[in-house]
């Protein structure tokens, strides 16, 4: 009976805090385009969480394109399609890998930083404080970050898409002796504007969900030191399950649109 | 300071009640701040003290009571009034509660981004930050972190960003707890001085038996979420009532 209850009592929570986070990204909705508007800060949070990130999304997107056609490359030989290894390792890249493995990467930087930094400002009163000098916190700590991660993401990701296939180039370049200019001419002639677009606006979103996702469990942090620890860990939980959400999604309404 | 009594207050709490759960924290509690008035509460831990300082500034919305400023209800108040009404109101945390990611110049910049035409012939950002700095004695301090500075600097800084927009009523949740004796004295001359300077209000949360014996003009026990009694501090520490003695033994 008591694990009964006890279930019943984290479901029960769970949803809550899913209605909870809805309500918080009503809120973000309502205020985002009225003013006062906080550029400054948001081209600060853009530089953070872009120009910051670059170097890990940077070396995650090499090695990623590397590895990818190193393993790729045996199996394809079996079959003497070697040949094709640069549409099938740009398609994997673009559509999918890249932008769920950058994401991922990202939740576990941005979304952990912006729980554990929201999540500090709110256990040492410092939201308050701000609240207290007439200054909005929610416009000026969640708004700029939100954007700043909507904005940003899907920046990283063709970003480090475009360094994947680099990677990529590389390993075919010398173990198969194919050229850079022959190896880009099939990555171009293999992908699609309906390769780009849907990959594009789905990392629009992973971006929103991981700055919803960071700035909910730091702005709602509980007090105390364990507080901004479990809302730093508990963003990267949820984001990490949400991007695998959308990422369901986006690949249905992919299939509706495209007919992939 | 009680002769006032027929001046309207500049604050003033009516039957403030807030709950958490079942858990009453303020049962009713009531206060009056008058002009130029330095009015100490004190009250045992966990009294709720800093839940009323909070419901003051609208942190924390209370169940049900009236709280005027200037008169206006900040009950039923708007963000962006509220926000106004801010300005006209200094409050320092118990913490410090300074942005650590900025400079003591930055944190003091902050509250003027958006509020700079509330202050009275205005002299440009520099002026008021470097003004507000000498008058809490740190000027030196402008370019360092927060992290760079010792407690008693903190509060300092504290207390300058809550003067910046020159408020006329200031709150402090607990100046001078977790400071040591020499410098906790500092503080509370500063408090002095500023309200000297200033002519502010205001209302001064504390455990401290001696802040409240140089600061106070008048005081308030907050016992069990109302007000147990009232009266100067000359007043209360003669009292031959065992609970109000309490507070005053060493």
């Amino acid at each position: 009976m008591n694990t009964e209850n006890a279930i019943l009592s984290k479901t029960k929570s769970f949803f809550a805090e899913i209605g909870d986070m809805t309500l918080f990204a009503g809120r973000f909705f309502r205020e985002v385009f009225s003013p006062p508007f906080e550029f400054k800060e948001l081209m600060r949070q853009c530089y953070n969480m872009g120009n910051r990130s670059l170097l890990l999304v940077s070396v995650t997107g090499f090695i990623l394109g590397l590895v990818f056609t190193l393993q790729s490359r045996p199996t394809l030989m079996q079959f003497g399609a070697q040949s094709w290894m640069a549409s099938m390792v740009s398609l994997s890249i673009v559509r999918e890998i890249g932008p769920v493995i950058i994401a991922l990467i990202c939740a576990g930087r941005i979304g952990s930083g912006i729980g554990a930094e929201l999540g500090s400002m709110r256990v040492t009163e410092q939201i308050d404080a701000m609240e207290v000098s007439g200054t909005n916190p929610f416009k000026y700590l969640v708004i700029t970050r939100i954007v700043a991660t909507t904005l940003m993401l899907p920046l990283l990701i063709i970003m480090g898409d475009a360094i994947a296939l680099l990677g990529s180039a590389i390993v075919e370049n010398l173990k198969g002796n194919v050229s850079f200019l022959l190896y880009f001419n099939q990555v171009f002639d293999a992908l699609k504007f309906s390769d780009l677009l849907p990959a594009t606006v789905k990392s629009v979103f992973f971006g929103f969900a991981i700055g919803l996702v960071g700035c909910y469990k730091g702005y709602n942090c509980a007090k105390g030191t364990v507080g901004v620890g479990e809302a730093s860990n508990s963003a990267v939980v949820y984001i990490s399950m949400l991007l695998f959400i959308i990422d369901f999604i986006a690949v249905f309404v992919t299939d509706i649109f495209f007919d992939i | 300071m009680n002769s006032e009594k027929n001046i309207k207050p500049v604050l003033e709490l009516k039957n403030l009640k807030k709950s958490f759960g079942d858990n009453h924290v303020l049962k009713g509690f009531n206060l009056k701040l008058f002009e130029g008035e330095n009015l100490v509460i004190m009250g045992k831990s966990g009294s709720g003290k800093s839940v009323m300082v909070k419901c003051l500034v609208g942190l924390i919305q209370p169940d049900s009571g009236n709280i005027t400023i200037k008169n206006q209800d900040i009950t039923t108040m708007g963000q962006t009034e509220l926000d106004l009404l801010r300005t006209e109101i200094g409050f320092l945390f118990q913490g410090s509660a300074l942005y650590d990611s900025m400079t003591v110049r930055e944190n003091l910049e902050f509250p003027l981004r958006r509020h700079k035409d509330k202050i009275e012939n205005f002299q440009g950002t520099e002026f008021s930050v470097k003004e507000a700095l000498e008058n809490v004695g740190l000027a030196n301090a402008i370019d360092l972190m927060p992290a760079e500075l010792s407690g008693g600097m903190q509060r300092r800084v504290a207390m300058a960003r809550a003067l910046i927009l020159k408020p006329k009523i200031i709150m402090y949740d607990e100046p001078t707890t977790g400071l040591d004796p020499i410098t906790a004295k500092e503080i509370i001359q500063l408090m002095r001085s500023i309200q000297e300077k200033y002519n502010t209000s205001s209302i001064i949360i504390t455990h401290d038996v001696d802040c409240a014996r140089v600061i106070s003009n008048r005081m308030i026990l907050l016992v069990d979420g109302t007000n147990y009694a009232e009266g100067t501090f000359e007043e209360l520490s003669n009292s031959k009532d065992e609970q109000i003695q309490a507070f005053f033994k060493n």
